[in-house]
């Protein structure tokens, strides 16, 4: 996909324009050392619990969700580095809620930029803008930028300071063979081949994925003929950190173009060039320079770091278990770059994918457990593919009449407010409810509010014993339990006695007791509604009762906790028979 | 810039839906075609609509701006200079965010 600029290329356009003087050190990629494993000398196959291929952000992501889940794991890559140029680098609130489970997100935070307002322009004109912060009261907020080499060095650090993966470099998966019992894998090395089992693997190799094409599965949708071109630059220019979007600007007539700022003041230009486009020509650092300048005035002093042209294309496999085999990330799914799903719902596979394997093979759970990924996860991805086909379709019309629609919206959306959400410029990546999952038990009480069983939980500040916190650092890789109590904090003793023995289970629940101040003892977690905004959020009257996954996903809800109901729930979240419940002790 | 009785608010419950409906409406139709079914459908609708104010209203705003954009999508040189463009980035970065 990506066809890069030679760094000659670069060195050259920055003579022509005068500036050998860089404006920043460029990034420069780790390089992480191959290393002979003990499996490469065994004289059998060694048998792991879990192999990931693939260290992008899904894979390395998958690693380090199993290592906190205690499952030990082998990560293989082809490559010995992160990814080479420019790539994601949109990560929504969802994305970083799931890092910050995972014990990364305050580092991606820090070095990202955070950005909440976009604006659209038409022509000469802006038409409008918007705004996508969070309301006050969220951990985290809408979107970071941060280009995905560090996303991925940071997901390897993080990775290091866990025991349960092991990563090894320079290992690529040349043939896979799919068993009853488990999956075998040929792995190529700088020392030549070896050969490695598993109980289940999970691809995670990328869009042009290794083991689907080994499976020979096919992977199905639309291709886009338009060509686009990515240039990231340094600039000294004082814009605001704000996504702005130009259907049709003066200075590339005819087309699109889309700016973003990243970390290091690094900007990304997105620059729609069209079907006909000669990629090879328009990578050329004049030719790009020339656009930029055209674009943000002479007087800019630029600086090119990456310029590549792609294509892409929204498509999926048509299952993404296949046995023992996981599809995650682009090998599952891929879709254009506007709205950011690509590594956003990548995460996501991984968040709704571990958790379920790790209880599986600690024996706590059904094998039929695994089925749901897909049951859940496919139903995401076509909301991905559709949204951001969707949203191709309107940046690059196909016809005239699509155009003559386009520009008609775009030209109303500067004055009436009903075109402005007809204008697609992308519709940025949310997380996905798991409406018809079977392992959600849907409402049988009252709520009028969010989060609906399936959907992810909502954020909202507190405070427990140890001090000010947000309430999702404290769900989440166990099942926990939110139970709101009255103002004074105080539960009757049935309520007790339920939370006791749910926290006894074999799946223990782990129960946080929600309320206006600490009272210290009883069971469960006491926390504190500091802002009354868990009690709002989660339309808590007293009594209410969340049952919550290990992906912070809710389970389900009721006005009244009662132990037969919640272990039915539990049992159902887990995918055992339906008529089964655990003994009540 | 109020209108009378047009509701330019948002109304459609699901936007998106209605967008790719109406690009779906054209696929596979030639220009001419195209052009046929933009009339019948426009007709349609203004019958549903019914009352002569909102439809006077909308017959109005749609003649709004025409002259503007034909001259830019025929890829003549812009009218206004891109410092308008680069003045409101100035002013929107005092805003922050
Ligand atoms: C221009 C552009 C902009 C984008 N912007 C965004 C954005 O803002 N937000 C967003 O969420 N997404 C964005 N995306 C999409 C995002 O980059 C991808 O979705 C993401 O990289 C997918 O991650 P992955 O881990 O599934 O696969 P990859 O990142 O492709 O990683 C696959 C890994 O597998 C390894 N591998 C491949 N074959 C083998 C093998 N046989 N054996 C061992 N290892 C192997 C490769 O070396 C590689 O490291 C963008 C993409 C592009 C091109």
């Amino acid at each position: 996909m990506d066809r890069r600029a030679r760094p000659g290329d670069v060195a050259r356009a920055r003579e022509r324009l005068g500036e050998n003087q860089p404006m920043s050190p460029a990034y420069e990629r780790p390089v992480y050392a191959y290393r002979r494993a003990a499996d490469q000398d065994a004289v059998r196959a060694v048998r792991h619990p879990v192999v990931i291929v693939g260290a992008g952000p899904v894979g390395l992501t998958a690693a380090i969700d199993c290592a906190v889940h205690g499952l030990s794991n082998v990560l293989l890559d082809a490559e010995d580095t992160v990814c080479d140029g420019s790539k994601a680098i949109c990560f929504a609130k969802r994305t970083l809620e799931i890092f910050d489970r995972l014990g990364c997100g305050e580092r991606l935070v820090k070095k990202g930029v955070v950005w909440n307002r976009g604006r659209v322009f038409f022509g000469e004109r802006q038409i409008y803008e918007f705004n996508l912060a969070p309301e006050a009261g969220n951990g985290r907020p809408a979107f970071i930028n941060l280009q995905q080499y560090y996303l991925e060095q940071y997901l390897i650090e993080r990775l290091g300071e866990l025991d349960a993966t092991k990563l090894r470099w320079r290992n690529t998966v040349t043939a896979v063979e799919s068993r009853a019992d488990g999956v075998g894998l040929t792995v190529e090395t700088p020392d030549g081949p070896y050969r490695m089992l598993c109980d289940y693997l999970i691809a995670a190799d990328g869009a042009r994925s290794a083991i689907r094409h080994l499976l020979g599965l096919p992977c199905q949708g639309q291709v886009f003929q338009d060509r686009f071109l990515i240039a990231d630059v340094v600039m000294q220019a004082d814009f605001p950190t704000e996504r702005w979007f130009w259907f049709n600007p003066p200075f590339h007539t005819g087309q699109s173009t889309l700016l973003h700022r990243q970390a290091d003041n690094l900007w990304r230009i997105d620059f729609q060039l069209g079907c006909d486009a000669d990629p090879d020509e328009e990578k050329r650092p004049e030719r790009v320079i020339a656009r930029i300048k055209a674009m943000l005035g002479e007087q800019t002093r630029v600086e090119l770091k990456w310029v590549s042209v792609y294509t892409f294309q929204c498509r999926r496999l048509e299952r993404f278990q296949h046995g023992r085999i996981f599809f995650v990330g682009d090998a599952a799914h891929q879709v254009s770059p506007f709205g950011a799903r690509g590594a956003n719902g990548g995460i996501q596979d991984v968040d709704n994918l571990i958790w379920k394997l790790a209880l599986v093979l600690a024996g706590k759970a059904p094998t039929a457990l695994l089925e749901s990924y897909d049951a859940e996860r496919i139903p995401a991805a076509d909301e991905n593919i559709l949204n951001s086909s969707r949203s191709t379709d309107f940046i690059t019309p196909k016809s005239e009449v699509s155009r003559a629609f386009r520009d008609a919206t775009l030209m109303l959306a500067e004055h009436y407010p009903f075109a402005r959400r007809l204008v697609n410029s992308g519709r940025l990546s949310v997380p996905a409810v798991l409406h018809a999952s079977p392992l959600i038990t849907p409402d049988a009480d009252r709520f009028d509010s969010a989060p609906c069983p399936g959907a992810p939980c909502v954020d909202a500040p507190i405070q427990t014993a140890a001090g000010e916190d947000w309430l999702l650092r404290l769900l989440g890789n166990g099942f926990t339990g939110l139970y709101i109590t009255a103002e004074h904090g105080k539960m009757p003793a049935r309520v007790g006695r339920v939370i006791e023995q749910l926290a006894a289970g074999t799946i223990p629940v782990d129960v946080l007791v929600v309320g206006g101040r600490l009272t210290g003892d009883g069971p469960g977690r006491g926390i504190i509604d500091v802002a009354g905004l868990v009690q709002r959020r989660y339309g808590g009257r007293p009594g209410t009762f969340y049952l919550i996954r290990p992906d912070q996903h809710v389970c389900a809800r009721w006005r009244r906790i009662e132990l037969e109901a919640v272990r039915s729930a539990l049992t159902r979240a887990l995918a055992r028979a339906a008529q089964r419940s655990e003994r009540v002790a | 810039m109020k209108p009378g009785r047009l509701n330019v608010e948002p109304h459609l419950a699901r936007p998106d839906d209605f967008y790719q409906g109406l690009l779906e409406l054209h696929r596979d139709l030639s220009d001419e075609q195209s052009r046929l079914a933009n009339a019948k459908l426009i007709l349609l609708l203004a019958n549903h609509v019914g009352d002569h104010a909102v439809l006077d209203e909308a017959l109005r705003i749609a003649r709004e701006g025409l002259a503007e954009a034909v001259a830019s999508a025929g890829g003549q040189p812009p009218p206004v200079e891109m410092d308008a463009i680069r003045a409101a980035m100035q002013g929107s970065s005092k805003e922050g965010s």
